[in-house]
């Protein structure tokens, strides 16, 4: 054909779309509630309810005419906020829920599916802010639908606030006392990243502009399409079909956010170069590591095939566009992937092994299903285990974790869309409660000091 | 603004008449066509022009599923953005 396009490639971006899954994950608009303050709680509600209204009026509708146009599934349209600590730090309210159901409504006026920011940024120490948002979690995510919450605990720079870890170990349990969907919806995290689109751990960083437009691209299953077609090749070619197809898949999203961006006249931040799953067969990042040649996710091997894969989408992404941020790799939610969920029910896929595979992708213990009467000083242990390989690494690491009130090993729970289904894990025996009741902070690592 | 149009069916005849009388009713010009079987399955694909065309995008987008589906047809438009991004360095 002439007109420089080709039918071939045409049929072949048809096929990505609509048998292979690709899609925008997300359209994420950062907006700074920064200039909200009020030291009336009721005031500041009403600035910041205003101002997201007033800057993402139009997002949703923006989203939908691009899917439209292009023919490009834009699963979902998001809002981060300035992390809520900072916004509310001169409130003189006793707790944060008043925010955050606010934070739901305007939420629900822009007709987005999750707002994100309902946050502290804790890797050092806590101010009064913090300590009040954090107490508000568990009554805020449960009395809310759409409000995603994070708590940042470490980082290279600062090392691990091991007060914040104890607390977030409490704080998650009691979360989970209230019903499983709070702690799908609240990340703990080291190194979190100021301009990341994707929830439950977005917020908008202070370093970022007024309003912003971030995108995260997605396409497990156009990868592990195209290595199908390499069946007993080499890694060199595996790699080299990887960075390929993580290419095409993120011009696209480039394409999508600066139209966004356009459109919106808000600046465009970053393209999140990520392997999205989601529970639809086909949709899968642990297929991809099967497609590689492994039986099982899970079982020996997997975690030099998801360093390979996460590598090769951030070497073939990052020349497909012009700012590249946010988590950017692999993502391994554990109930969001079809292929995990399979191989954990097997008892292939455990948790040691899940921790090491977060030492070489883009996140995390994600989605994590444990018993309803795992302690908390064993979660914040988690936390802490997956702090510290984010702290020495220099890597962001997160953990979501759901203690399942009445569920032990064998069982499983369902959290229904996107968040999908996942089985309850089991964890080591073993107290950690005399290592985390000892509190302070772990210092930061010699490598830290890089001036 | 150019777009590309596909259209996927059982392959039957008069399919071609079929969607190029429902372009020229909107005043679209095609300015190229591919058109292959797969088994079965036919395949075609267009690129058109829609400067003349008075209708949105979506209006347009939305008029031609219709149409494609009276007939038993699967047709599609989208921007050609989208696939020179990804093919076109």
């Amino acid at each position: 054909m002439s007109y420089l396009l080709n039918s071939g490639e045409i049929l072949q971006t048809i096929q990505m779309i609509s048998q292979q899954h690709l899609d925008v994950r997300t359209i994420t608009m950062g907006i700074s509630l920064l200039d909200c303050a009020d030291t009336d709680t009721e005031a500041c509600c009403r600035k910041l309810y205003d101002k997201i209204c007033r800057c993402a009026g139009r997002l949703v509708q923006t989203g939908c005419d691009i899917e439209n146009e292009f023919g490009i599934p834009i699963v979902n349209k998001r809002i981060s906020v300035t992390p809520i600590s900072l916004v509310a730090a001169s409130c003189k309210a006793a707790d944060y829920v008043p925010i955050a159901r606010t934070l739901d409504r305007a939420a629900k006026t822009t007709g987005v599916n999750f707002i994100g920011g309902f946050s502290a940024l804790c890797q050092k120490g806590f101010t009064e802010s913090d300590l009040k948002l954090i107490r508000s979690l568990p009554e805020a995510l449960s009395e809310t639908e759409l409000v995603c919450a994070s708590v940042n605990v470490a980082s290279t720079r600062a090392g691990i606030n091991m007060d914040a870890v104890r607390l977030m170990g409490e704080i998650i349990k009691e979360t989970a006392e209230r019903g499983p969907m709070g702690c799908a919806k609240l990340v703990v995290f080291s190194n979190a990243v100021e301009d990341n689109p994707f929830m439950a751990g977005a917020f908008h960083g202070v370093g970022e502009p007024e309003t912003v437009i971030n995108v995260g691209v997605s396409g497990p299953g156009v990868v592990a399409h195209a290595l199908k077609e390499c069946k007993g090749e080499s890694f060199d070619v595996v790699a080299e079909t990887v960075k390929r197809t993580a290419f095409k898949i993120t011009r696209m999203g480039e394409l999508v956010a600066q139209e966004a961006s356009r459109r919106l006249g808000v600046p465009f931040g970053v393209v999140d170069l990520s392997l999205a799953p989601t529970p639809a067969v086909g949709d899968s990042v642990a297929e991809i590591l099967e497609i590689m040649g492994l039986e099982r996710c899970g079982g020996h091997g997997t975690t030099a095939a998801l360093a390979l894969l996460n590598d090769a989408v951030k070497k073939g992404g990052v020349m497909a566009s012009s700012h590249v941020g946010g988590l950017s790799g692999a993502f391994i939610p554990v109930s969001e992937d079809a292929g995990m969920i399979a191989s954990a029910k097997e008892g292939t896929l455990c948790l040691d092994k899940l921790e090491a595979m977060t030492c070489v992708c883009s996140v995390g213990l994600d989605m994590i299903a444990v018993p309803g009467d795992t302690r908390a000083d064993t979660i914040a242990a988690v936390i802490a285990d997956e702090a510290a390989i984010g702290m020495v690494n220099n890597k962001t690491t997160a953990v979501r974790i759901i203690p399942v009130k009445g569920k032990t090993v064998g069982d499983s729970v369902d959290f229904g869309g996107l968040l999908g289904s996942a089985p309850i894990m089991p964890l080591h025996g073993g107290s950690a409660a005399e290592f985390i009741a000892r509190g302070g902070r772990i210092p930061a690592p010699l490598h830290s000091l890089r001036n | 603004m150019k777009a590309i149009v596909s259209v996927f069916a059982q392959d039957s005849k008069g399919i071609i008449a079929y969607v190029t009388r429902l372009l020229a009713e909107k005043e679209i010009n095609v300015l190229d066509i591919s058109q292959t079987l797969m088994q079965e399955f036919f395949a075609m694909i267009m690129l058109v022009d829609l400067s003349d065309c008075a209708l949105s995008f979506t209006e347009l987008s939305r008029f031609l599923q219709e149409k494609g589906q009276e007939r038993g047809l699967d047709i599609h438009i989208q921007r050609q953005d989208i696939f020179d991004a990804m093919h076109r360095v």
